[in-house]
């Protein structure tokens, strides 16, 4: 056993960080790190700056565009990203569908759609949840009924992130009503450009929009953008519901939380000290830098496990479970060091009652807090990875 | 003793419950929230005329003179309906303030105004109530100046601070003019006094308070130095938003109960998983210890026994935060994506907790307060 970098991961570790020091444009990183609502052009500026280095897709093989780096590598990628500040790579196109087409789709889908996603010319969107299928999301009920060379897709999809600027949506249907629920499901790709879509923005308790409701009338789509088999569609589905959990495990983000965590203790007073020198709040602190520490190592054994597997195994629901609960503790805890100074907040009010901008910046923390709820509901809530676990690792 | 309420409270409690089930509802509330006064005015007529605005009103005054045990009721109804009236503010507080601290001609310059609610008085002081010791500035100071007073300085964060007719400010004295503590009634549109406003996260209105050179008349002063009788208020004041925060928690339960009998999933009701009644039953412990010491703050509020009130008004705020917070965010979660909306209630409620934790000094502090009282030797439980 030997628990370091070794010479030519910390080589290439410091390679990543001087690409990211000389590359990652400062207004996009001063947003991200201000924690501001993001900018869809950030996401897709900073794809194409990736992309002309020839790391567009860290985590594809190189014979699809991407680095073919080892797993270890990916993660030191992610981490010192994160770290830097840059925004999050949109993982819809790189990290749900790609697989899913990489592994089940017909040369001309991979051939058509892969550059597209590397180069960051179609964002992908996610149509999987229904008002309906949450949770029990093989009870979906959107139909697709065939039509010669097209299905008809009519019905309803929910929560789906950031779909106000996608090109594309990658959507599970039913195809078969009369099987069971797993077995009459298939997996569409729709160009949201297709008539009869509607997108309606849904307004989330901190005031931001970033998920929207889908509605499909009789929209056509080609039988060619099918993937894969009719009716086998959860197979992929639950293909890539094990790369959307291990891609939820950002390690980074939650050091870069933590050290900000650990400014703004500086800078808050008690009984005029910092919070920092307090030392309840210093011990809370302690005890979520050990938890990420002790989670990194997890994450690391696990993506070691995984490096000659296709796909992420049940192991995903920890990681998932485990960076949800770090990420929502932090905010919390941030939360925590503003106290009454989490008051003042400014989304959906009329715009007479702007705060003023000392507390601007604090009612992002209070934002924060709010939207990251959502952690522990969405990619599969965390009461469901724990009956994963249950089910699938403990066999129960 | 004796836990429950006369006739007379409880039938407060239920007028009060019909007139906001009546008048404020979801869609009421939100148009109010957006409305550029951020209050009804229409609704604050319907108080003063159920008597709500006269219930820390003495009856020489006019006032139904409720008491802790009729106050903690209706801020129970009002949390249960989350209204975003100044009634904490200006029928619980700063009613009280003049109601104890002020001379009789200025009783009857205000308190019927106040009763009849022609009149919203907003008490400015350090809204952390002392025991947060958290560095938000209030640096306020008091000046005399022949027959005035000369304000200087500033208040962070006054809740409905935007609505209030008057502002009752404290204010340190400046050495050369005495010692202690002074509260000043100002108009809020003095000469020199700037609102700096706000929405806050539980959609409220609010203000930033600046003074600059404000002067006020002699008769402006309340009481003497308030150092003292002050704390009170703000002991009675807080145990109010303990009430409050019980009807936000009450509703917010309750919902979230009846959303897991009513969703489906996987052909069943989401409340038949028994990850989620084990949950569900968490949050009603929470609850019901967070009632129990909603109800021991407002028995020990009027108390003079500064200490013991103090204790009890500390352990009210701790037990009630935690409460806030598991219930608040289980909340959220066992109604999926949902109860992320903005749409649904449970986001707003959550909200309203959230104000409570930090509103009158954190759960935190108040620990804190609580702890520091085990130094003293020989100290038997509250
Ligand atoms: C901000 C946000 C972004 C999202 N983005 C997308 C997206 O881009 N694309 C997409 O397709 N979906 C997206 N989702 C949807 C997300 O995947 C669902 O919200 C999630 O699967 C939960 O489903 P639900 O909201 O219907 O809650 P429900 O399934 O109704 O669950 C309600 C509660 O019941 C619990 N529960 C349900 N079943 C069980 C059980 N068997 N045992 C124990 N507890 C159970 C849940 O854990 C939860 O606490 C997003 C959601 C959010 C909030």
């Amino acid at each position: 056993m030997y628990l370091n970098y070794t010479t030519e991961q910390n080589r290439f570790r410091e390679q990543v960080r001087l690409f990211l020091r000389a590359n990652l444009p400062e207004d996009i990183r001063d947003r991200s790190l201000n924690g501001e609502e993001r900018v869809a052009e950030d996401i897709r500026r900073w794809q194409r700056i990736l992309h002309a280095q020839g790391w567009g897709a860290a985590s594809w093989p190189k014979e699809f565009g991407g680095t073919g780096w080892s797993p270890i590598e990916r993660y030191l990628f992610d981490l010192e990203c994160a770290l830097a500040g840059a925004p999050p790579q949109l993982p819809f196109g790189l990290k749900m569908v790609a697989p899913v087409l990489m592994r089940f789709g017909n040369p001309r889908q991979q051939q058509y759609f892969l550059p597209r996603i590397l180069s960051g010319e179609h964002w992908w969107c996610q149509g999987y949840s229904e008002p309906g299928a949450g949770s029990d999301l093989a009870s979906l009920k959107t139909r697709a009924v065939r039509d010669g060379d097209y299905y008809v897709v009519t019905g309803q999809k929910a929560w789906n992130t950031l779909g106000q600027n996608a090109d594309w949506i990658f959507c599970l249907v039913r195809t078969d009503p009369s099987a069971k629920p797993q077995r009459g499901i298939s997996f569409l790709l729709i160009d949201m450009r297709a008539p009869g879509i509607t997108v309606k923005p849904t307004t989330l308790l901190d005031g931001t929009q970033e998920v929207n409701e889908i509605w499909f009338d009789n929209v056509r789509v080609p039988v060619a953008n099918r993937v894969g088999e009719e009716n086998q569609g959860w197979t992929y589905a639950k293909y890539l519901l094990g790369h959307e959990r291990a891609n939820i495990a950002s390690v980074g983000t939650s050091r870069r939380q933590l050290r900000q965590l650990q400014r703004i203790a500086a800078t808050q007073l008690r009984h005029g000290v910092p919070l920092l020198r307090e030392p309840r709040f210093r011990a809370r602190l302690a005890q979520l830098d050990i938890e990420l520490t002790a989670f990194e190592i997890t994450t690391l054994r696990v993506i070691a496990a995984d490096e000659n597997k296709a796909a992420p195994g049940p192991e995903a629901s920890i990681l998932k479970i485990k960076a949800t609960e770090i990420l929502q503790q932090i905010s919390e805890l941030m939360l925590d060091a503003i106290g009454i100074q989490a008051l003042p907040f400014s989304a959906a009010v009329p715009p007479s009652s702007v705060p003023r901008s000392e507390w601007q910046h604090l009612s992002r923390i209070t934002a924060q807090y709010l939207n990251f709820r959502k952690l522990s509901i969405y990619g599969g809530s965390n009461e469901i990875q724990k009956n994963i676990i249950a089910h699938l690792i403990l066999d129960l | 003793m004796d836990f429950s309420f006369s006739d007379e409270q409880q039938m407060l409690l239920d007028s009060t419950r019909r007139l906001l089930t009546d008048n404020y509802s979801v869609q009421q509330r939100r148009q109010i929230i957006s409305s550029p006064e951020g209050y009804s005015r229409s609704i604050w007529r319907q108080f003063s005329e159920l008597g709500l605005l006269g219930l820390n009103i003495p009856a020489e005054e006019g006032g139904l003179e409720g008491g802790a045990i009729s106050t903690l009721l209706v801020c129970v109804a009002m949390g249960e309906a989350l209204i975003v009236e100044p009634y904490m503010s200006s029928a619980v507080m700063a009613t009280r303030a003049i109601a104890k601290l002020s001379s009789s001609a200025q009783r009857s310059e205000w308190l019927p105004r106040l009763n009849s609610g022609t009149v919203i008085a907003v008490l400015a002081h350090d809204q952390t109530n002392g025991a947060a010791a958290q560095a938000v500035f209030d640096d306020t100071v008091a000046a005399r100046s022949q027959n005035a007073w000369r304000l200087q300085g500033r208040k962070a964060i006054v809740y409905h601070a935007p609505l209030a007719d008057v502002l009752l400010i404290s204010a340190k004295l400046d050495a050369a003019s005495g010692t202690g503590t002074g509260l000043f009634a100002v108009p809020r549109d003095a000469p020199g006094l700037r609102l700096e406003a706000f929405t806050t996260v539980d959609g409220q209105r609010a203000a930033d308070i600046v003074l600059e050179n404000v002067e006020v008349p002699d008769h402006a002063r309340i009481g003497g130095d308030v150092s003292a009788t002050l704390p009170m208020v703000l002991d009675y004041g807080a145990a109010a938003l303990c009430s409050e925060a019980i009807g936000v928690l009450d509703k917010l339960f309750s919902m979230t109960v009846e959303y897991c009998r009513a969703r489906v999933q996987f052909g069943q009701p989401i409340g038949r998983f028994q990850a989620l009644q084990h949950r569900m039953a968490e949050m009603l412990m929470h609850l019901e210890q967070a009632r129990s010491m909603a109800y021991l703050a407002a028995f020990w509020c009027e108390s003079e026994e500064a200490s013991r009130r103090a204790a009890v008004l500390s352990g009210a705020k701790v037990i009630i935060g935690r409460a806030a917070r598991f219930v608040g965010q289980q909340a959220i979660q066992l109604h999926g994506g949902m109860g992320m909306t903005d749409e649904l209630m449970v986001g707003h409620y959550f909200k309203r907790l959230l104000a409570f934790e930090v509103r009158f000094g954190s759960t935190e502090s108040h620990l804190q307060e609580y702890a520091a009282r085990f130094l003293e030797p020989d100290r038997d439980g509250l």
